[in-house]
């Protein structure tokens, strides 16, 4: 029995020239946006020298540095509250059985179903009603509430991904010795889902931090995050200083996903043995 | 990828407006009880991004003692389903001139009280009972701009037609063939090879929208390509010698270049499109007065004239053109900007279910 062998000859060169074509279709684009922000002309496809004016107009401009504000306020929020939502609810779907399970857990996948548009929509009219009867004002809130409704979805499965893949019998032989219930999930359940619980937030945070067609249905009074004064602004042209905004909220990005990549490093497996 | 959009947020559209059919939408105006400059709670102002100069909000807002906040949005398309789903909680939106005859069908606005508006005095004859409001009750216009052409002089040299056979005719210059943009746009498009043709660009006439995409089909050979978002861009790097674009757009790029009298921008003889954005009021809106105290404000003519030296469009506001910036003010009023005179200019109206027809048509004619 022959286990899976390297691909040899024009097969392996196709899947590395493919490989290769795939990296630089990805990653092509983002070095010319990174490049062009950093060019003396207005024009937003011809290259007018160095110049870092771009991201001190960014800077100085307190549309965009406020917009840029509200986005991580709302991606915050967000992040936080439907973390432990997502989390409780996969706890509750993966540990238990109960009356309407079934329907629950379909529920839950409807968010990352439905298109934003769709979403969208509801979120709209479900607010025109808010706002109606109980005088619930569009801005900060409607839009914390909506993102929170669609990132605990993708919590909620990406901690759920993790849970399957636990050994339920690890908590059951810390309860054997004496740990009550919350100890045995916080010193053993809690540690062992946590790259789960982490990668579920990071996902919530970017997730938040990207969405345009949600956010502007539901904003209001004001709170335009930066995808949506961004959308606005490419309008009236692509000039590079919507390429150096777009530079500033891609290294956020990988700030976070190096971020989370490091904290799952020191909070692996051997979180454990450690507590 | 544009059009797919639009079409996504027109079919949303729809559906917001059906599903707010179900609440109660009043016509009659709510600012009954309101005095002329008095306020009745803070501005919300749903608008354009980057149309008007926050200072001068927080100066409204500052005059008045109250606050005042914005929110942007990117096309009339994502505007009217927030808006028409009520409760949107914005005081004052600016559509653009065929929105504003679709908000009035869909009772969305509110008649304005013009007796809180003395200012609207000085809005220009050449914006007063426009098509999409022809009694005025509804909106006054905010800014406006033309689409036409843009030649580089250096390519094209002076002495050309001032005429839309510079890109659809025999008359296209040597040394631009090759070189001419049009607007990625169904409507401004086929808007302009009708005009071309002698027809009204608001048609809805089959033959005659096929006969303007087989002018389009004709001119293919000398295009550059089709392109909105950066035509005026690619005049002054010379990627193009003759552009079909926005006034302000245009203008605004001219005054950044070393030598702006290179570039002549017009709308030609037969005719082109005028746009006028306008100030409404949701029929919803939280504080009327306000509102109306708003749009008065801005109708002053040193406010119209602020307004337009910060965003560089057209103002509608007789009394603001003596305070414009010198090559606004000189653009503004060049005869030679609008050989046709006003006559022949149309503001894009919306055609309902002939829409359709103008996206096949272009689709058609791009190939």
């Amino acid at each position: 029995m022959s286990g899976i062998t390297e691909p040899r000859g024009w097969t392996k060169g196709a899947l590395t020239t493919t490989s290769w074509l795939v990296y630089f279709f990805f990653y092509a684009p983002i070095l010319v946006l990174i490049i062009f922000s950093f060019s003396d002309s207005r024009n937003a496809s011809v290259w007018g020298g160095f110049t870092t004016v771009w991201y001190s107009d960014f800077a100085a401009d307190s549309e965009l540095t406020g917009a840029l504000w509200n986005s991580v306020r709302i991606a915050v929020v967000a992040t936080l509250i439907s973390v432990v939502l997502g989390t409780m609810s996969a706890l509750a779907l993966e540990r238990f059985r109960f009356r309407g399970q079934r329907v629950f857990d379909a529920l839950l996948y409807l968010p990352v179903i439905i298109p934003d548009v769709t979403m969208a929509v509801m979120l709209l009219l479900f607010f025109a009603q808010a706002a109606k009867w109980f005088g619930f004002p569009k801005g900060f809130g409607t839009i914390a509430l909506s993102h929170i409704a669609f990132c605990i979805s993708f919590v909620s499965i990406v901690v759920r991904a993790r849970l399957g893949g636990m050994d339920d019998k690890l908590e059951e032989a810390a309860m054997d010795l004496y740990a009550s219930r919350w100890q045995a999930f916080r010193h053993v359940t809690l540690p062992l889902i946590m790259p789960g619980i982490l990668g579920g937030g990071l996902l919530a945070m970017t997730l938040s931090l990207d969405d345009v067609v949600i956010t502007q249905f539901v904003t209001g009074g004001g709170w335009s995050t930066l995808p949506v004064y961004v959308f606005s602004l490419i309008r009236k042209g692509v000039t590079p200083l919507i390429n150096a905004v777009s530079v500033v909220m891609l290294v956020a990005s990988m700030a976070l996903v190096a971020l989370s990549l490091l904290t799952q490093r020191l909070r692996g497996d051997d979180a454990v043995r450690q507590s | 990828m544009t059009t797919l959009r639009v079409r996504w947020t027109a079919v949303i559209a729809v559906f917001a407006v059906i599903l707010a059919g179900c609440g109660d939408s009043g016509t009659e105006s709510a600012a009954g009880e309101c005095e002329v400059g008095q306020t009745d709670g803070a501005l919300a102002l749903y608008n354009w991004a980057e149309y008007i100069d926050p200072e001068q909000l927080d100066a409204f807002a500052a005059e008045y003692g109250i606050e005042a906040t914005m929110t942007e949005y990117d096309s009339n398309e994502a505007m009217l389903p927030v808006v028409s789903a009520g409760n949107s909680g914005y005081d004052v939106v600016v559509p653009s001139d065929y929105m504003v005859g679709i908000m009035i069908d869909g009772e969305f606005v509110q008649p304005l009280n013009f007796d809180l508006i003395p200012n609207a005095a000085n809005i220009s004859d050449d914006f007063a009972n426009p098509s999409y409001d022809p009694e005025q009750a509804y909106s006054v216009p905010y800014q406006w701009g033309y689409t036409g052409l843009a030649v580089d002089t250096e390519v094209v040299g002076t002495d050309f037609p001032r005429s839309w056979d510079l890109v659809f005719g025999e008359a296209v210059p040597a040394d631009a063939a090759g070189k001419i943009t049009l607007l990625n746009d169904p409507r401004e498009t086929l808007g302009a090879a009708l005009k071309a043709l002698g027809y009204s660009l608001n048609t809805t006439d089959q033959g005659e929208l096929d006969e303007a995409q087989a002018l389009i089909e004709a001119a293919k050979g000398n295009l550059l390509r089709f392109d909105t978002d950066s035509s005026d861009e690619l005049l002054t790097s010379g990627e193009s010698a003759i552009a079909h674009g926005y006034s302000g757009d245009m203008f605004t790029q001219f005054l950044e270049m070393d030598d702006p009298s290179r570039y002549v921008f017009f709308v030609p003889e037969e005719g082109g499109t005028r746009w006028i954005d306008n100030m409404v009021i949701p029929f919803d809106a939280p504080h009327p007065c306000t509102a109306h105290t708003f749009i008065n404000w801005m109708l002053d003519g040193e406010q119209g004239a602020a307004l337009s030296n910060w965003n560089y469009y057209g103002t509608p506001n007789s009394a603001a053109i003596d305070m414009l910036d010198d090559e606004l003010n000189a653009f503004l009023t060049d005869p030679s900007v609008l050989p046709g005179g006003l006559d022949n200019v149309e503001e894009i109206a919306d055609t309902g279910d002939f829409e359709i027809k103008y996206s096949d048509a272009f689709e058609n004619a791009k190939g």
